[in-house]
């Protein structure tokens, strides 16, 4: 091979510039490690233009300069970008999931909310009713009150006959309107099939007139019944009847008996 | 020899052995990218990312691919042009001055009186406007020998050999 001629053909001084193709510089590779003076060539040519191309630097810096970015992976900007996108969608999707976690819970509070107020307004109604009731009740003893403070009132104790001695009761009667409460607290329920009759006496002779029967005595709450009556009584009595009442009170049923007061 | 242990030395991530090659070509590589870009700013940030990337990339390098210098010039021309493609750069340099490496060595005041600086500046002032254009074109700018045989007008051949005259006046004056 003719040194000189590959030499003068100009090539590695393309060689340098890296103007040739793969093969080339393979070609030039295997070369330059057999022929010596072929490697002096290419260096020479190597630091003219090394020299050459320093020649039209301004300035440059020293290798300070970049000695710390050696361990980092590269350049600033690449790195920042993609961070800046991942905070945005980070937030985003922190974001959404808090809103739709709380409309959650406030469409929960909502439902529970709701049902505390009805259960509010049922015990509010069943507050209201008992407090009508209360009132009902108030109104109901005021004005049994009234009655027994009527000064028009005769008071008239029942007492336990016979074998009931044990039971008891109270009449108050108002001449003025032909009424008697009686008071039958010291009676016991009526059994079944039977009735309590209420009796007024006249004594001389012993003549007994059926004031009716108490129909709803089991049921009645105060044991208090108002009564007609407009007889001239001089005595009340209570016997238990077979239901529907007698004619004539059966004697052995007599429970109360009491005698009305002779009027001052 | 002494290179090509530097060579390995650096591709095992040896920072001395780098600093030693940086020492030897950060000018030539900041020469190149400055010839290209025109902005001292830019040519300075360049030059780094060239030589960081050479840094992160040594595996890829192999002598049998071709020199080492070679190498890391074909880095910074391919950057340096990337870099006046970008939007950014166009907007800043609608009207980048045409001055070839011949006009910026030659307007150098601050050259340092090396003997390499002077023989340079000889160089550049006697050179003629083919072989300025030659060299402009193949080792400053990357340029295919077709490339320049087109944009100078000139037979791919003639290109060689007047670049090979080129180069050996430039040995003469400054080796």
């Amino acid at each position: 091979m003719d040194i000189k001629a590959y030499i003068e053909s100009g090539i590695l001084e393309l060689y340098v510039a890296g103007q040739l193709s793969e093969t080339e510089n393979q070609e030039i590779y295997d070369l330059l490690q057999q022929h010596p003076e072929l490697l002096q060539e290419v260096i020479e040519i190597e630091q003219a233009v090394v020299k050459l191309t320093a020649a039209a630097s301004p300035k440059a810096n020293g290798f300070s300069s970049i000695k710390e970015r050696l361990s980092t992976n590269d350049t600033k900007v690449v790195e920042l970008t993609p961070k800046k996108t991942n905070w945005i969608s980070y937030t985003g999707w922190a974001a959404s999931i808090i809103l739709a976690a709380g409309l959650f819970w406030t469409l929960n509070q909502k439902t529970e909310l709701e049902q505390q107020i009805q259960t509010a307004e049922i015990e509010n109604q069943y507050l209201e009713t008992q407090i009508e009731d209360a009132r009902a009740d108030l109104a109901a003893t005021k004005n049994l009150l009234n009655v027994i403070r009527d000064k028009n009132i005769i008071a008239v104790p029942l007492g336990g006959q016979g074998d009931f001695a044990s039971s008891f009761a109270k009449v108050y009667w108002n001449k003025a309107d032909n009424t008697i409460y009686l008071d039958a607290e010291g009676l016991p329920n009526a059994p079944k099939g039977k009735v309590w009759q209420v009796w007024s006496l006249t004594l001389n002779p012993l003549t007994p007139t059926s004031l009716g029967t108490i129909e709803d005595f089991n049921t009645d709450e105060n044991k208090i019944f108002s009564i007609a009556n407009a007889n001239k009584s001089e005595a009340f009595g209570i016997t238990l009847e077979p239901e529907g009442g007698s004619t004539s009170p059966t004697m052995e049923q007599l429970y109360t008996l009491g005698v009305v007061a002779a009027a001052p | 020899m002494e290179l090509e242990t530097l060579v390995i030395q650096f591709q095992d991530k040896n920072h001395a052995a780098f600093e030693k090659l940086y020492g030897m070509y950060s000018k030539s590589i900041h020469g190149v990218v400055y010839n290209i870009v025109k902005d001292t700013a830019i040519a300075d940030e360049l030059m780094q990312d060239v030589f960081i990337k050479a840094w992160h990339k040594s595996d890829t390098y192999s002598p049998k691919k071709g020199r080492f210098f070679t190498w890391i010039l074909n880095i910074a021309r391919n950057a340096a042009i990337d870099k006046t493609r970008s939007k950014a750069f166009k907007q800043s340099k609608q009207n980048l001055n045409t001055d070839y490496f011949v006009d910026i060595i030659a307007s150098h005041d601050n050259l340092d009186d090396s003997t390499d600086a002077i023989g340079i500046k000889k160089f550049v002032t006697e050179l003629g406007e083919k072989c300025k254009a030659v060299i402009e074109l193949l080792y400053f700018k990357g340029f295919t020998q077709k490339e320049a045989s087109e944009e100078l007008q000139m037979p791919i051949g003639t290109i060689k050999t007047r670049n090979r005259n080129c180069i050996q006046q430039l040995r003469d004056m400054v080796l």
